[in-house]
């Protein structure tokens, strides 16, 4: 896709890079400024410090040789000098000449005897000067100066320089913002297409990552991250759809066909008992509907995730002894022995209620699939290491064999031995799903003889202080 | 007694008071939630039945807003949101209880009866006495006949719910939550081997049998025969 220029320069990119231009280049034009002002000092420094000793020389010449000794060497100094850069002029009290190369006093030397400026015009054309005067005994006076050629071309080529350089530094830094915004641009474009096209719908989509490991890479991996969660969810979301029209849709179409079997009956008084029959059937299916979808929700809400803001600490040991007491007489019913095993544990982050419930379907699975006179053991214990715990549920009925293990943790799935017993497939999914959402292990492992299921939380709770107050209501003393 | 039935869907709410009429109260019906405060606010009643889910004003914050006037009229929420948050909302809101959709009549008449009595003035006894069946909460002993009975802590706190709701229809689901603290869907009957063990202990060699089965709803305590 192409790149219009309008939002290449609208890019921050873009807009940083011109930033930094600027300043560069007021760093150039400083650092020049400076440099130039230095220089000509110098060189100003130099020229007066050069004009001072000869006039010195000139003055002591003066004093030895009279008049007519300093004209002639003035004379002498000014024609070698005709084209070169230093400027003589010796003139008596009125300003009249009498040696130099120059024609007259000029005016910028009447006032002040150093630092003059003026103008001379010589074969090269008008050129400054920079000079000095001296009087001397006898009211003659002196003027001695160097002609500023050389410091104006010094003057130009800095200037020049400066030209350049100013140039050069903002070309480069536009072309550098230009490059910059680019990148930049064609990045966020990239995460932006694949934005669209999941908009769009394809939620396979993913931002591709450069591998640089800079920022924008990080950006793709967590936009990634965040859109394999929603993937997973948008895909448990219609599991969970397919499974409710899978598990509702034969049970109602039972119900409507009975109902309208019992509706096609004769008039007769044996009816209303019939009615009464096929009610009751309904009503007991509806309640079987009800439960599988309750259960199918508990699972979909356990694997969305949102239980986490509800967590709170729980007491895995109070815990498994609720559950143990709530179904010991329902095991003892059916001729099960149910003991316990309660080990110290620190207690994990979680949700009470779906701990309880996944608890009770596993020990509603191995009463269901133990047989009588069998013995069930819920245990609890602390990690090793101390910082997690873990709760398990054992019998020693048939087992599931090692290599269907992973597969009864599915929904729907149910062993062929399990057929014959209710049940709706969905106990262990829910266990699995509470699991994840506790970022607990599940292990299904062998309990030679039957199975034994363990949750294990690595992550326990350290309470520092001990506390009385327990999760469920306190028992009676 | 006076009901109130604030439910924005005609035919649940002709369902719900025919049925509570039937069992003699006496219903008013508001179909929204500006209505139903209204209402609520400007009459006298013993009882409310809030939908959730109302057009013009949400559910809690009809709740919300009697509890703010001091109202502590007793509130039943019906709701479609059956998640545990959903119900912890509800009931953080000041509802007295939530019930999810869809229910049975038996169990929605059992909670508001529950609800109902919780509200009477009273409370605070030492000892529950139905018929001959007599429970001492400070000693936490329990007598039929003048026979003492052997009862587990549980047993105790199952005998003191269905005494305290003596001659009401209590629920599975209710006594789940109420004597065990938990809420789920047990697919076994737990519960009712836990209340046949009760009735084993406070029946057993007395007369009448006090502790009911009631078909399709759960069980009834009374010194009356079913």
């Amino acid at each position: 896709m192409a790149i219009t220029s309008g939002r290449l320069f609208r890019t921050t990119g873009f807009r940083l890079s011109l930033m930094y231009v600027v300043l560069f280049g007021v760093g150039v034009v400083c650092l020049f400024a400076f440099l130039y002002w230095r220089t000509l000092t110098l060189i100003d420094r130099e020229t007066d410090a050069a004009i001072e000793s000869e006039i010195a020389g000139l003055a002591a010449q003066y004093r030895q040789q009279g008049l007519g000794g300093l004209v002639r060497i003035v004379a002498e100094r000014a024609s070698a000098q005709r084209e070169g850069p230093n400027v003589y002029l010796l003139t008596r009290p009125d300003l009249t000449p009498l040696a130099g190369n120059i024609e007259r006093w000029p005016n910028e030397a009447r006032q002040t005897p150093v630092g003059i400026v003026f103008d001379i015009t010589g074969d090269t054309g008008a050129v400054n000067a920079r000079a000095q005067t001296f009087v001397l005994e006898g009211g003659y006076r002196l003027l001695v100066g160097r002609d500023l050629r050389q410091r104006a071309m010094l003057r130009q080529l800095l200037a020049e320089t400066l030209a350049w350089g100013l140039t050069i530094t903002i070309g480069l830094g536009l072309v550098g913002a230009l490059l910059v915004g680019r990148n930049l641009l064609s990045r966020v474009e990239a995460i932006n297409r694949t934005g669209q096209r999941i908009m769009h719908g394809d939620l396979h989509e993913r931002v591709a990552v450069k591998g640089a490991g800079d920022e924008f890479d990080r950006l793709a991996e967590n936009l990634n991250a965040m859109l394999d969660q929603i993937e997973r969810l948008m895909l448990a979301m219609r599991e969970v759809s397919d499974n409710v029209a899978h598990d509702l849709r034969g049970p109602l179409t039972r119900m409507k066909a009975r109902l309208e079997l019992a509706l096609l009956a004769k008039d007769g008084p044996e009816d209303a008992a019939q009615y009464r029959a096929a009610i009751e059937t309904a009503i007991a299916e509806t309640d079987r509907l009800l439960a599988t979808f309750n259960a199918l929700l508990s699972i979909a809400e356990a694997e969305s995730g949102a239980l986490h803001q509800s967590m709170q600490p729980v007491d895995l040991m109070q815990l498994a002894e609720d559950v143990a007491e709530l179904y010991a007489p329902a095991l003892e019913e059916k001729g099960l022995t149910l003991s316990t095993r309660i080990v110290d544990c620190p207690r994990v982050l979680g949700s009470r209620q779906l701990l309880f419930q996944a608890l009770a379907n596993l020990l509603e699975n191995a009463m269901k699939y133990t047989p009588a006179g069998g013995r069930v053991t819920i245990a609890t214990r602390a990690l090793e290491g101390g910082a997690g715990a873990a709760v398990s549920v054992a019998d020693n009925g048939p087992g599931v064999p090692a290599e269907l293990r992973e597969k009864v943790l599915h929904r729907y799935v149910r062993l062929d031995q399990a057929r014959s017993t209710p049940g709706s497939g969905l106990g262990l999914s829910l266990v699995a799903a509470a699991a994840k959402l506790h970022a607990a292990r599940l292990q299904l492992a062998d309990n030679n003889p039957g199975l034994v299921v363990t949750l294990e939380f690595p992550r326990g709770i350290r309470v520092d202080a001990p506390t009385d107050e327990k999760n469920t209501q306190k028992e009676p003393p | 007694m006076r009901i109130l039935i604030i439910e924005d869907d005609d035919e649940t709410a002709a369902y719900l008071a025919k049925g509570l009429k039937e069992t003699g109260y006496t219903v008013d019906r508001a179909a929204d939630g500006r209505e139903g405060l209204f209402l609520a606010t400007s009459e006298q009643y013993d009882a409310m039945i809030v939908d959730r889910m109302l057009p013009g004003m949400d559910g809690l914050a009809i709740v919300q807003s009697l509890r703010a006037q001091a109202n502590m009229t007793p509130v039943l929420i019906l709701s479609a949101l059956g998640q545990v948050d959903d119900r912890v909302r509800g009931l953080q809101a000041g509802g007295d209880d939530y019930l999810t959709k869809p229910y049975a009549f038996s169990e929605l008449l059992a909670r508001l009866q529950a609800l109902l009595r919780r509200h009477k003035p009273g409370g605070g006894e030492t000892t529950l006495k139905v018929g001959d069946l007599e429970l001492d909460l400070l000693s936490r002993t329990a007598k039929r006949a003048g026979k003492p009975i052997e009862l587990l802590p549980r047993e105790f706190r199952l005998l003191e719910f269905l005494m305290r709701h003596a001659g009401q229809v209590v629920t599975r689901t209710m006594l789940l939550e109420r004597v065990w603290d938990y809420h789920f869907d047990p697919q076994t009957n737990v519960i009712d081997v836990h209340v046949s063990r009760l009735r084993q202990k406070i029946d057993r060699g007395f007369s009448p049998a006090m502790l009911h089965t009631v078909r399709g709803a759960g069980y009834r305590l009374s010194a009356e025969p079913a």
